[in-house]
């Protein structure tokens, strides 16, 4: 087969990976079937960090299970390391690890250091090896002086950082971060990203592949983004690349008072405004519009003058992974996630 | 060989294992769970044969039922200590996903766990004996007892126990939340039937295949001669066979054993793979 032959070169590879599910329906006996992942082809060189962009249910964590062996998938196949994660598991696991966000595991009763070291001898590493290792770690993402704590007296947040460095310190080939900062408070998450930064950085061959519901973070640390929708990939490519695709729209951010509520449906069937998304802030309405062009903008305000909305500020944003989502999608990904919560499950089939 | 995967997944789990079973913040409470327990359930028994044949301890009768139910606390305690593991790392440490994402030896994951079971549980039956001996003049002495019999029985009694442990461990993947007192229940559905209590031939004939079919029965028998053996002989289920025949029955029983629940726990772990269970949790 041709895949086989640059599978070295790669640290993932995906061939029309599929996976259904089959849910209880509402009838007693009725089983459903639902799509979590549909024809997957994805290709991730080694030393890369790739990061899979989605909102809640597109199928994230389904893709990282069947990559870490965890999970068969329904069709297709899958590489890791060079080897099919399927006929050949026991290979594939000595060459990664696996951490997930928004969740607190570990032995509670054990202490961080005891937690981590028996990990380092699940995957055979020396101990003293191993001790060093943790500690190195520990001290980069800030919890050195925690080591001996049991772990079940951790902040979540703190649990967190040590099921982090329970899944770096391995020095996988290829490591899975689903959601890594999910949960976390703002300066955690920001250390966090910058462990992961670094510890990319030390090593050219390591990989990663992370998910996110973050578009900031797919931005930050990313080298390359998947959107992931509904179990499809709808674009992959660098952020760069990828905001070039909305680069030629104009996009402009507008705070507005206004007494009576606001008639959007007339803004948006102006002559080249792509989009318009609102909400209220702070006593005000903010406006986010895209326009085919900044020509168009007097038309907006002119408009907006004559419902006898006031214009408090006016700023050009730059396009982000947001406006690439909305551009795919057709909806933000804040409201993918709202109309699921709302039990919308557009990929169910009977 | 001390990094083979095989052998860490036994040891690490073993340490694991003993981490938690130890974990008492009282010393005295972890006593009276593992020792009083035990010991007051052997308390019962005396008392129902007391009641129930009116005879003295110092008859081969008791010491026949009291050895066997001393030595059938091993089944609930190995049995639920390797199948237990599942359960606990999926839904209370949330730690079997990356126990399964791990290089390790599963099955023999699972048998490390239930080392500590297995030592604690050693450890009352030691101290239940010794309470047969001392207060209720059990006919037992320390120069009669078959070592080598008892050790070697002891042994691959345990690696039998582990591996129908192995088979529970299999089917509590597949079962989620139901399975918590699996072992416990298996223990209790085949007390009965193991001749831990009274002979086979006290049961009707049409429930005596099941006696036979069981390891477990082989393997008391085993445990009471090596300990008792001329009072055990005296017993007529297997009166007609020497101590190697019965040695050799267990150890080809347990080696059958063996294959199946391979093979079982494999399949229950394909299926788990392919439902999406392996780290399944109730309150999902
Ligand atoms: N065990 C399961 N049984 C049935 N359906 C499932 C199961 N796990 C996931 N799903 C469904 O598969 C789809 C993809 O779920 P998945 O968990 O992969 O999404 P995700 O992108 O990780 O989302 P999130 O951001 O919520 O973690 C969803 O529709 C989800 O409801
Ligand atoms: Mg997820």
């Amino acid at each position: 087969m041709t895949t086989e032959t640059h599978l070295d070169d790669l640290a993932i590879k995906t061939e029309a990976l599929s996976r259904i599910y089959k849910i209880r329906g509402a009838k007693k006996g009725e089983m459903r079937e639902r799509v979590a992942l549909e024809d997957i082809n994805l290709s991730i060189p080694r030393g890369e960090l790739f990061g899979l962009l989605g909102p809640n249910g597109a199928g994230k964590t389904t893709l990282i299970k069947i990559l870490t062996t965890l999970l068969s998938p329904t069709r297709g196949r899958a590489w890791v390391a060079g080897f099919d994660v399927v006929r050949e598991s026991d290979k594939v696991r000595p060459r990664i690890n696996m951490v997930s966000g928004g969740e607190t595991s570990g032995y509670g009763l054990l202490t961080v250091r005891e937690n981590l070291w028996m990990f380092a001898q699940f995957y055979g590493i020396p101990s003293r090896q191993a001790h060093q290792r943790i500690q190195t770690l520990l001290e980069m993402i800030g919890l050195a002086d925690r080591a001996n704590t049991k772990s079940s007296d951790l902040s979540t947040g703190l649990r967190q950082k040590m099921n982090i460095v329970r899944g770096f310190m391995t020095d996988p080939e290829v490591l899975f971060l689903d959601e890594p900062t999910l949960g976390l408070d703002v300066q955690a998450a920001r250390e966090v990203r910058a462990f992961i930064r670094r510890w990319m950085d030390e090593n050219p061959s390591r990989t990663i592949l992370l998910t996110t519901h973050y578009m900031q973070e797919a931005e930050e640390l990313c080298d390359r983004v998947a959107i992931i929708h509904e179990g499809r990939i709808l674009a992959c490519d660098t952020p760069d690349h990828l905001k070039q695709e909305v680069q030629h729209e104009a996009i402009f951010q507008l705070l507005v008072e206004t007494e009576q509520p606001l008639n959007s449906l007339a803004l948006e069937n102006l002559p080249g405004v792509l989009r318009l998304h609102h909400q209220w802030m702070n006593g005000g309405l903010q406006l986010e519009i895209s326009l085919a062009e900044e020509g168009v903008l007097p038309l907006v305000i002119g408009e907006l003058e004559r419902q006898q909305a006031h214009l408090r500020s006016l700023q050009k944003r730059q396009p982000s992974l947001e406006d690439v989502f909305v551009q795919l999608v057709g909806l933000r990904m804040e409201e993918v996630e709202r109309e699921r919560g709302n039990g919308y499950h557009p990929n169910t089939q009977e | 060989m001390l990094r083979s995967p095989a052998f860490r997944s036994f040891r690490m789990a073993a340490w694991l294992g003993w981490q938690i079973e130890s974990n008492w913040t009282d010393p005295f409470l972890f006593a009276i769970y593992s020792i009083i327990k035990p010991l007051a359930a052997a308390g019962i028994l005396v008392v129902m044969y007391r009641v129930v044949t009116q005879q003295a301890f110092d008859t081969p009768m008791f010491a026949y039922l009291y050895l066997g139910n001393a030595f059938y606390q091993y089944v609930s305690a190995v049995t639920t200590g390797v199948s237990w593991a599942v359960i606990d790392d999926r839904e209370h440490y949330r730690t079997l996903k990356y126990i399964y994402v791990a290089p390790l030896n599963i099955p023999l994951y699972l048998f490390g766990r239930g080392v500590a079971r297995f030592l604690t549980t050693s450890f009352a039956v030691l101290i239940i004996i010794l309470f047969g001996v001392g207060f209720l003049k059990m006919p037992l002495a320390l120069s009669t007892i078959q070592w080598p019999l008892l050790i070697v029985s002891l042994v691959l009694g345990t690696l039998m126990l582990g591996l129908v442990g192995l088979i529970l461990a299999g089917i509590t993947l597949l079962t989620a939340r139901h399975s918590y007192y699996i072992g416990d229940a298996v223990a209790g559905a085949l007390f009965l039937f193991t001749g831990a209590i009274f002979p086979l031939e006290v049961l009707p004939a049409y429930l005596r295949p099941i006696g036979y079919a069981l390891p477990i029965t082989y393997w008391l028998e085993l445990m009471r001669r090596a300990l008792v053996g001329r009072v055990a002989q005296a017993f007529p289920t297997f009166s007609a066979l020497s101590d190697g025949q019965l040695l050799a029955l267990l150890a080809l029983m347990t080696l059958a054993l063996g294959i199946i629940s391979l093979v079982v726990f494999r399949w229950c772990e394909r299926l788990a793979r392919e439902r999406g269970l392996i780290d399944y949790t109730s309150n999902y």
